[in-house]
Order: structure tokens, then sequence, then C-alpha cells
């Protein structure tokens, strides 16, 4: 098939409404009468509520309603569900208002519903709860102490899961026989998502039909309307309409399905009145749900040729107060099953402990998993060059999976599909001048300037399936995408699709697809998203979905439409279907195109129907549901180059040179905004965000006053190139390119900042990597 | 409650509102001019960025009545009968903006820099943008999209 816009960099058409200040974000919305909602949330990271005292705040002119959680839970609503099921898994029940206990800092107690916003606030600072303060903790590790305090009763000693994967024996085995053993132990810190767009809903229940409209900020409005339905509020799904239009970023927080949105459609069925409720960036801090926070001991096992032998991982994963969506899948089948990397290593174990702290809850944040399992490979990858005295190019050489090897069966359950490391390693040589590098390192430290390298030779797994794999894993949900191709009787065309679109723009991107696949002009495909009212259904976007399979089931959809497209052409050419093909938008019989059917001709037949082949329904209309047989794995080689400062502990990234592999690419402009921005998230973790609670588990960097949201002066820019190896997991050989950014950089700068501190005898700081650690750890220290 | 007039993106706008009444929410919510966002509560991420006799400031920092007499301007006001000026064809050129969330804020500031200072250097747009943030670009096409604006205003070809 010819491609016209696949592979080009079209500009993006939803630019024209976000570039004139036009776009329809929850908060732009206004209907009539609308009331508006305050949450009242606790001070305090846990505490038992002994009494809720409503009259000061009831009494205030413009308040409507104040509900509390023992209101919503007598009126039925039930706790929010969790989307994947380990096995042991406690489940302690997450109501949207908490009912007796609070269990972390924000936790909502109350619902205050007003006339106005200024209002609303205003008398949620008259509710008085008499709370009774309890013991709180926040670090993973603690929680597993004895006498810790308890979060939930359910799990007395703090323990939600306890997971394992891989081969112990074989993995001890390793161990046994091997040269070296390097262990080292890592704290992947807790980050706050911090999408620019706070979170925010709209609820509008009608009493005359009894629908309800919920306008939310979210990533998969169709799991939105599913759990808000069926689990929580016990509305008939067909009586929700869930609508996500333009949505301010989400990275992962605007999943989950949050308190705040199930209590304020609750309360506008309650009152018959729409309501609105707009997080602002403070209670974004404390009830997003945020990322990582991981405490791991990892061992490697070394032969004396520097071959990765075994790989023995502990980790405590922390899950905050409640479990919200995904939590359990990110530290586990996203964290675990990544623990290969782009690596030989046989034998492989892993074991994960989620806890209970009373902290916000942590779930997916882009990346969610694999950020966690590369940043702690590519560490130990170079940890282990140091440990042997080779340079960590050769070792990663060494042990790099190659090309030949690919389908690659890990020790780990991953099945990688295609791949070659070498080949981007080669690439992104050709961009940094290693041995010249070297040289600059050396004459710079002539002069006390401390320059650094850092390699992440990463790998990583998008389009999480299949459903049935999921399923039997735990999933609550199936992981396939839909699409309805809709051609109108003009031969116009439009595309229903499940995925959501918060900023990859897909409304260009899926309709480079479309046009390409039916042989049609792009401006005469319109794709529509994020309303459960016109897409049938959807899975959403998260986890790099979209690309390898929102566009796979257009492209199923598409084939459809063309399929019953050419019965009908064949049948006005009088020819048989056989010997009819479709070439530029035109249907003729094989040799001979000067007699055709345009696609007009025959979409407008397919509506007319005045002459349809015999039994042939009217309409030209196809839904299809892909549901990928595997994940795909794009990988590549990032390269971060740094000074660090030796009298202040500043970092600067002076170069970033990264080649991903993305599989085919439908649109380079918009893949490489995406890795632009993933790289940024990535280094922000390794230099500078950094989530922290204090010994009263209060949060301490709860604004971007203290929470470091890196600004365009705390970069530059990326120097990006790429190799193609397609997938043949879907049609169009597409891997995903949401998250390779933020899953490969972290490691790259980390291990940049130790190569410059080498000198010094450092080997590993805990990130942030913030001028504050780095000069503490030199403190004292001279070069060797 | 107190009479304002403040004249934006050119007219007089006279209304009642209350004194507490940030000019942000003015906007958005009296004037119904949604593309000034607000996605923070600290003066930090730049989202409500709008121009105050032409200096770009922080639309979420002032109270309403402080515009009094004065003239603001948003992103509704940037294009000119129906055709995007330099900055906003720079953004839709270079790809610098994705989920489009800080874009109104990002522009008005970017326009405000390039009057300043019409032929920054990269680090320069980088400083001059530090008011703003963007969680989704990591900025890199926001530069050369600033950049591209500034050479097609040199150029003078708008
Ligand atoms: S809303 Fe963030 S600076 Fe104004
Ligand atoms: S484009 Fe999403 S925050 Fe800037």
């Amino acid at each position: 098939m010819s491609e016209t816009f696949f592979g080009k960099s079209v500009k993006r058409r939803e630019d024209a409404r976000l570039l004139t200040g036009k776009g329809a974000f929850v908060d732009d919305l206004k209907i009539p009468f609308t009331t508006h909602a305050a949450f009242v949330r606790s001070p305090h990271a846990h505490a038992k509520i002994n009494k809720i005292d409503l009259t000061a705040a009831k009494a205030m002119k413009g308040v409507i309603a104040i509900y509390t959680g023992k209101d919503l839970k007598d009126s039925g609503v039930k706790p929010i569900p969790v989307g994947w099921l380990l096995p042991g898994i406690k489940v302690p029940a997450h109501y949207p208002l908490a009912v007796d206990k609070v269990r972390h800092m924000g936790d909502a107690v109350a619902l205050v519903i007003a006339e106005t916003v200024y209002i609303a606030r205003d008398a949620a600072e008259l509710v008085e709860v008499d709370y009774q303060v309890l013991p709180a903790l926040s670090d993973g590790a603690e929680a597993l102490k004895k006498g810790a305090p308890t979060v939930h009763d359910e799990a007395p000693d703090n323990v939600c899961f306890r997971w394992a994967l891989g081969d112990k024996a074989a993995t001890d085995k390793a161990f046994t026989t091997a040269h070296k053993i390097v262990k080292q132990s890592f704290r992947n810190h807790r980050l706050i998502p911090n999408a620019i767009e706070p979170r925010a809903c709209l609820a509008s229940a009608n009493a005359g039909t009894g629908e309800t409209t919920l306008w939310v900020t979210s990533q998969n409005p169709h799991v939105h309307r599913l759990i808000m339905a069926a689990f929580v509020l016990g509305i008939p799904e067909h009586k929700l309409r869930v609508i996500s239009q333009d949505v301010g970023g989400g990275f992962g927080s605007k999943i989950f399905i949050y308190p705040e949105e199930c209590a304020v459609t609750w309360a506008s069925r309650a009152l018959s009145r729409p309501i609105k409720w707009t997080s602002d960036r403070r209670e974004a801090f404390l009830t997003d749900a945020h990322g990582r926070d991981h405490h791991t001991e990892a061992e490697i096992a070394l032969s004396a040729e520097g071959n990765f032998l075994g790989l023995r991982v502990k980790t405590v994963a922390n899950l905050g107060a409640y479990l919200t969506l995904f939590a359990p899948a990110v530290p586990t089948y996203l964290y675990g099953t990544l623990l290969t990397g782009t690596y030989k290593t046989p034998a492989i174990h892993v074991d994960v402990t989620g806890v209970f702290t009373h902290t916000t809850p942590v779930d997916a944040y882009r990346g969610a998993g694999r950020p966690e399992a590369t940043y702690l490979i590519e560490r130990l990858v170079d940890l282990s060059a140091k440990a042997l005295g080779m340079d960590p190019l050769e070792i990663r050489r060494k042990n790099l999976l190659t090309s030949d090897q690919f389908p690659y069966q890990t020790p780990v359950a991953l099945l990688y599909d295609s791949g070659n490391y070498q080949g981007a390693l080669d690439k992104a040589l050709t961009m940094f001048d290693y041995p010249g590098f070297r040289k600059e390192q050396a004459a710079a430290r002539k002069e006390g300037r401390y320059l650094g390298v850092g390699f992440s030779t990463y790998v990583e797994a998008c389009g999480l399936a299949p459903s049935q794999v999921a399923g039997a894993l735990g999933a609550q949900a199936g992981l396939y995408e839909s699409a309805t191709v809709r051609v109108h009787p003009t031969g116009k065309v439009t595309v229903f699709t499940g995925s959501h679109s918060h900023g990859q723009g897909h409304e260009t991107t899926f309709a480079q697809v479309a046009a390409d696949e039916l042989q049609v002009p792009m401006e005469d495909v319109e794709i529509v998203h994020g309303d459960t009212g016109i897409v049938p259904f959807g899975m959403g976007s998260y986890g790099s979905r979209s690309g390898p399979v929102g566009t796979a089931a257009i492209h199923m959809g598409a084939q459809k439409i063309k399929e019953k497209a050419k019965k009908i052409a064949a049948h006005l050419l009088e020819a048989n279907e056989k010997d009819v093909v479709y070439e530029g938008g035109k249907f003729f019989v094989k040799g001979t195109p000067g007699v055709s059917k345009s696609f007009f001709d025959v979409s407008l037949m397919a509506y007319l129907a005045h002459n349809l082949p015999k039994g042939l329904e009217p309409g030209l209309e196809a839904i299809s549901f892909f549901d990928p047989g595997n994940f795909v794995f794009p990988f590549g080689t990032h390269i971060c180059m740094v000074e660090v400062e030796r009298s202040t502990g500043v970092v600067k990234v002076l170069r970033y040179v990264a080649v991903d592999d993305l599989g085919r690419v439908i649109n380079p402009m918009i893949v490489d905004g995406m890795v632009h921005g993933g790289i940024l998230q990535g280094v922000s973790q390794a230099l500078y965000e950094h989530a922290e609670y204090d010994e009263n588990a209060q949060l301490i960097t709860g604004s971007m006053m203290n929470y470091v949201v890196p600004k365009a002066d705390d970069f530059i820019g990326v120097e990006l190139a790429r190799t193609e190896t397609p997938t043949p997991v879907n049609p169009l050989g597409i891997k995903g390119a949401g998250e390779t950014g933020t899953i490969a950089s972290t490691p790259a700068v980390a291990n940049a900042v130790m190569d410059a501190l080498s000198p010094f005898g450092i080997q590993h700081i805990d990130m942030p990597l913030t001028p504050g650690r780095i000069w503490e750890a030199l403190r004292g220290r001279k070069e060797a | 409650m107190a009479s304002v007039t403040i004249t934006v993106n050119g007219t007089p706008q006279t209304r009642e509102i209350e004194t507490r009444v940030l000019l942000v929410h003015f906007l958005r919510d009296t004037l119904g001019l949604t593309g000034t966002h607000v996605g923070c509560d600290t003066s930090q991420c730049g989202a409500c960025t709008v121009t105050l006799d032409g200096m770009a400031v922080k639309s979420c920092s002032l109270f309403a009545v402080q515009a009094d007499g004065r003239s603001v301007g948003t992103i509704e006001g940037v294009a000119k009968e129906g055709k995007l000026n330099a900055m906003q064809e720079g953004f839709w050129q270079e790809h610098g903006l994705q989920c489009g969330f800080c874009t109104p804020g990002m522009i008005m500031a970017a326009c405000a820099l390039i009057e300043r200072n019409p032929k920054p250097t990269d680090h320069e747009v980088r400083v001059g943008l530090e008011g703003n943030m963007c969680r989704c670009t990591g900025y890199t096409n926001i530069v050369k999209a600033v950049q591209t604006a500034a050479a097609a205003t040199a150029a003078g070809k708008r």
C-alpha cells in the first residue's frame, strides 16, 4: 500500500484551537446554574474522625449542601475498586470520602457545595472536624518494622502483597559461581506528576431523563464510566456519559478513578444540579497519585570476563494509603518483568513487597515500573564495570542481546519482539565522540573541572497485552483498543477511537493512518475521542499504547471498510470482486484503471442502496477491536554528558544524545516532541524532583515552591536520532513512544554524575542528585 | 463590590465585581475568556500569563481591581482577523505545544520576550521563559518556536 501521510511531520490540527485559547478543558466549560464544590481535607496523616460539626459552614449564605463520608456510605456509595489483583493481596476499602479514619494528609472528609467557588472554599474552612491524631509513617521500609503504626486493620503488618518472579534456584546458583558480586542498595524516590492542568470535573445530572454527564480530566473516559457506574455509584452504565475532551497532560495521573469525581457525581445526582470542582495545585500535590518510591537491595553476579551471570533484586514498594486503579501492577508486572533490560543475564529473581503507608497513593507515573527497573539495571551495569575495571561501553557490548536473538524469551516472563540494540548504540556513538570525550575529561580534570558521561542502553515494554494473559495475571480489564470507522454518504470519514489524547496529537496522527489506509485526503478524516456518548468503547491511553494498540484498531477497521466497499464497487463495475483493486482512491478492474468507481461513488451507493449486491446491508461502517498478541519493546541508547562543580555540587547537563528505536513512526515531529518531554521528566527525577515527607508523614514538598517542576533554563536542547526496527506485533510495526524518554534518561544522568565524581572514589549517591547531596558526598574527600 | 473598567483585547469592559476577585477569574468567569488558564496557586506556573499595558504579568497574582483603568491582552486577542501572529505560527510550525494547557501563557510571555529582546539567544529564551512551566515539551521545541517567531518578526514577514 502506498503511504502518503505515514512518516510525515504533518502539522497538528488540534493546535488551531489550542494556540488561540479555544481549547475546551474541563474548567473552561460553563453550564447554567452550576454550583461549585470544595473538599474539606485532613491536615493529619493519620487520625480518627471523632466528630464533624457542619453547623457554622451550613449557616453560610450560598452554601447548598455539605456531605460527609458517612452520608455517601449510607446512601449506598461503594469503595473505589482496584483494577489489578495479585494473589493474597489485601484491598482495604477506599471510600470517596473518609468514613472513620483519615490515612494521608489531604484525605477528603467532607464535600461542600455552594453557589460560587469562593463561598464553597470559605465554608469548607468553617467545617470543624474533631480528629484524634494517631502515629503516622511515610517510609516504605519503616512500614515493615516491628511496632510501626498500622495503616489498615486488614493488613496489621502493613503488607499489601508479596510477589516474586524468576527462577530462584538458578539465580542462587549463578551467585555461587560468580567471580565477583556487586551489591548496591537503591532508593528510587517518590515523584509527583504535576500535569500543568489540575484535575477537574463537572457533573450534571438530569432529573428528567435520569442521565448524568460527567466531564472529567481522564486519560480513559470509558474506564471512568465503567468503574463509577458499575462499582462505585451504582448508576446504570448507559445512564452515565463521561466526556474528556481537551486534557492538559496526564503522565499517568489522570488514569485513576479519584474520590473527588465520584463524590461530585454522586452529589450532582442527589441535588439535581451541575457541580464543578477544580483542584488547586496544593490539592494536586496531596491527592494526584504519586509515582515510584522504592527501596531496593540488588546484587549482580559477574564472571571474570564481565558477563552478567545472575541478578537478585529485593524491593519494597510504597503504595501509599490506599490502592488506586493499577497500583499493584506497577511495582510487579511492569517492573520485575523488565529486569532483564537489554542484556543476556540468564538468571534473575525478583521479590517485591508492596506496603501501605500514611501517604498519598502511588500508582503509574510516566514509565510506571519500567523507569525503576531501568535505573536499577543501568546503574548496576556501571557499578559492575567499575568493579571489574572495565569501560562502561565495553561491559555493555559484551552483554547486550544481539539482533539474531529475537524474539527473545527473557528469564522474567517477557518475550521481546524485535531489536537491534548494538545498532542503536553504534548510531549514538556516531553522534557522540566517546574517545574524544575521555580526552576532554582527562584534560578538564587537570584544570579542576569534573566532566562525566553516562550511558543508558535501555529497553522498555509498551502496550501491555494480550488481554487473556493480563487477565490471568490479575488485570480486571481487557487491554485491547477499539475503533469505529464511519464512512459518510459523501465519502467523508469519522473515526471514533477508544484511545485518548491529552497532548499526544491523535487527531492528527490517527487521521494520517486512516487517510492512508482509506486512500482519502487527510482533511476528509475526523478523529473523535474522549466521549463515551459517541465512542462505542475504549481502554484509553497509558503505557504508550495509543500507537501500538489504538492505531492498529483503526487499521483493522479500515480493512473492513475496504472489503465491503470493494464488494459494492465490483457490483457497480459488473466485475468479479477478486479482480477489483483499490488504488489511488479508485476501484477498478485490474489492468483497466480507465473505468473506475471512486471512494465517493461507492460510499454514496452504500447509503442510497439503490444498487447493492444481493444480500449486502446498506451503510459503510466498521467497528474493530485490536487485542495484540504481545507487548512491544522500544529500545535505544541515551548518552548524557555533565559537569559537576566541585565547590557547589551543582550538576550541569552539557549534552544529551538519544537514539531511540520506536519501530515505525507515524509523525516524526510529534514523536520527537514526546521524547523531548519524556527525557526532561527523567532528567528531572535524577537531578531535581523529590517528594518528601517529614516524621509525621506531612508532605513538605507540597507546592511548586519546594517541589521542582523543571523550567526552561533547567535543561538544554536534546539531540535525537532513531533507528527503525518494526515490531511484528501490530500491523503498522509501531512500538510506542510516550515513555521511552523518561525510562531511559534517569540512569543516563545518574551514571554521568557518578562518572564525573569517580576521581573522588564516589560510586553511588541516591537521587535526586541535588547540589546539597553531592556537596555532602564530596565533603572532606580528596581526588584519588 | 467595586466597579471596574478594564480594556481587554482593545474593548473596554465595565463590571461590578467583588474586590477579592483575581484578574484571572475576572477574565475566565466574568468575561468568559477561558484561554487564560490557572495551573497553580503560588504564582509559579505562568499558565495565567497575560499582558498588562504591554507587560507580561501573571493574572493569578493580581486582583481585577488592580487592573482598573488599564489595558489587558489575552491569548484571545493575539490573532488578528483570524490570522495567527508570528509567535502562534512559530509554536505551530515547531510543535511547541502538546497538551496545550501551558500554551496561552507561554505565548503571551514569549511575545513580550521578543518585544523586549528581538534577537534572543537560546539561553536568553530559556531564562526569559523561566516563569512559565511546561510539563509536556521539555522546552526544546518551545525554544525553537520562539526563535522561529523572532526570525519571522525580524524579517517583517507579518
Ligand atoms: S496560575 Fe500559576 S502562575 Fe498564575
Ligand atoms: S504543552 Fe502541556 S504543559 Fe506545555
